[in-house]
């Protein structure tokens, strides 16, 4: 599966770790995020997102 | 002896109580002209509040400014709104010190100061966005501003006196003993804050952006901003407001910023020929030589700016050091919607106007066409293409604006 950066910060999205903080559990692809889903580390949104 | 040091008011309940760098210069690559000033505030409330502290070695001085308005032990509260060392270097012993009832960071404020300070063994409060914090007579509401510019800071709002404490935000490295906006120079203070934006805000633009709208959808009415370096916000608040709006949606103007550095005038040759034909497709030019000018200077003239032409020669097929560490620099702030192109003289190799290229590409800079080498020193015929790359780069920023 696909990992996603973060264009604000650099933040790594990546499936097989999920983001437990946030709530999303492994195995999430980086599309199923939900749409309010924001980046752990500097909360920017999913469109900031590109993928790896 | 009574301190030199004293406080300055800055409403009938909150004193300015920072200190004054004049002599730095160098901040952690951000050439800073001016000096600084960390900025730190006591709110004299029920709960007497210290917002933010100081740089490490400033300690002494804002202790004694606190000291001009009532005895550092009375302090009940201390907020922590961004953990960078400037801001918090001194908080251990200024805890030690003072003793407050409680400490107040961000969740990442708290996580952050206790990893700074790990043999400390801090107790930090975490406050949430938009959580009120009770002074007695006063209140204070917290806003996260996460990734402006760190992951912790956040804003502390001081309701009743429509008090906004920013931190970095609206800021700037400037040391004066003036302490107000309306008492500075405007254009300095533009200047300034320009630069601060450039070289520290910058890639955080989208950030900025969503923020505004925030604050804008909050009604949060502002009479003073209280940022943590340089001076008070009380007069123009909607210009640096606004200024902040314009500067992060980074709209392309008509302006050019060539950046080069040579070794024996050939790579200047062409940087000068590319100039000469930016200027003759209708941009302002900015034309800087790395052997003179600053990296902060470069990615404050980029600010708004339309192009960046980049040339270097090759040395042991590499990049000049120099233009290696602006490139370097500009890339981590995230500059958007530039047109670019690479150039440079060579004696063998020549890999220099590919590396640029590589860094422009990982920089989202749309290459208005084929980088320009040249073997020894540029004929006629090669500064005609230099000149004709200006006029291309020239015309697709014009299409962009």
């Amino acid at each position: 599966m696909k990992r996603y950066v973060c264009g604000v910060c650099g933040y790594v999205y990546d499936p097989a770790e999920g983001d437990p903080d946030g709530g999303i559990k492994k195995g999430v692809p980086f599309n199923d995020l939900p749409e309010e889903w924001v980046c752990p580390v500097c909360g920017a949104s999913k469109d900031e997102f590109s993928p790896e | 002896m009574q301190s030199p040091y004293k406080a300055i008011k800055v409403t009938e309940d909150v004193w300015w109580v920072g200190a004054i760098d004049w002599n730095i210069r160098d901040f952690h690559g951000y050439q800073t002209k001016r000096g600084s000033t960390y900025n730190a505030y006591l709110v004299m409330a029920d709960k007497v509040t210290l917002i933010d502290t100081v740089k490490a070695p400033f300690r002494e001085e804002m202790l004694a400014r606190i000291a001009d308005v009532i005895d550092p032990g009375r302090i009940d509260y201390i907020v922590s709104n961004h953990s960078e060392m400037d801001h918090s270097g001194c908080l251990p012993e200024v805890i030690a010190a003072v003793k407050p009832e409680k400490v107040f960071a961000s969740q990442a404020g708290a996580k952050a100061l206790r990893e700074i300070f790990p043999s400390e063994s801090l107790e930090i409060a975490a406050v949430r966005d938009g959580e009120t914090l009770s002074l007695g007579n006063r209140s204070l509401v917290f806003m996260e501003t996460r990734m402006l510019h760190w992951p912790d800071s956040m804003f502390a709002y001081l309701k009743e006196e429509e008090l906004l404490f920013s931190q970095d935000a609206f800021g700037m490295h400037y040391a004066s003993l003036e302490r107000f906006d309306d008492q500075l120079d405007p254009a300095i203070l533009e200047y300034e804050a320009a630069t601060y934006y450039a070289n520290i805000i910058l890639p955080y633009s989208p950030l900025v952006l969503k923020l505004l709208e925030k604050v804008a959808a909050a009604k949060l009415s502002c009479k003073i901003v209280a940022p943590d370096h340089g001076p008070i916000w009380r007069k123009d608040i909607g210009g640096i407001v606004g200024r902040y709006g314009k500067w992060a949606s980074q709209k392309p103007t008509a302006k050019a910023v060539v950046v080069y550095a040579t070794m024996w005038h050939s790579t200047e040759k062409m940087a000068r020929a590319v100039s000469e034909g930016l200027a003759a497709g209708g941009l302002h030019v900015k034309f800087m030589s790395m052997d003179e000018a600053h990296r902060s200077e470069v990615v404050y003239e980029l600010l708004g700016a339309g192009a960046l032409a980049v040339g270097s020669p090759t040395l042991n097929n590499n990049l000049l050091p120099h233009m290696a560490d602006v490139l370097t620099y500009i890339k981590g702030l995230k500059p958007r919607n530039l047109v670019g192109a690479a150039f440079g003289s060579y004696g063998w190799s020549g890999e220099a106007v590919g590396q640029i290229e590589a860094i422009l590409g990982e920089m989202k800079v749309e290459l208005a066409g084929e980088g320009i080498r040249v073997k020894n020193v540029p004929d006629a015929g090669t500064l005609e293409k230099c000149y004709g790359l200006g006029i291309t780069m020239a015309e697709q920023v014009k299409a962009r604006l």
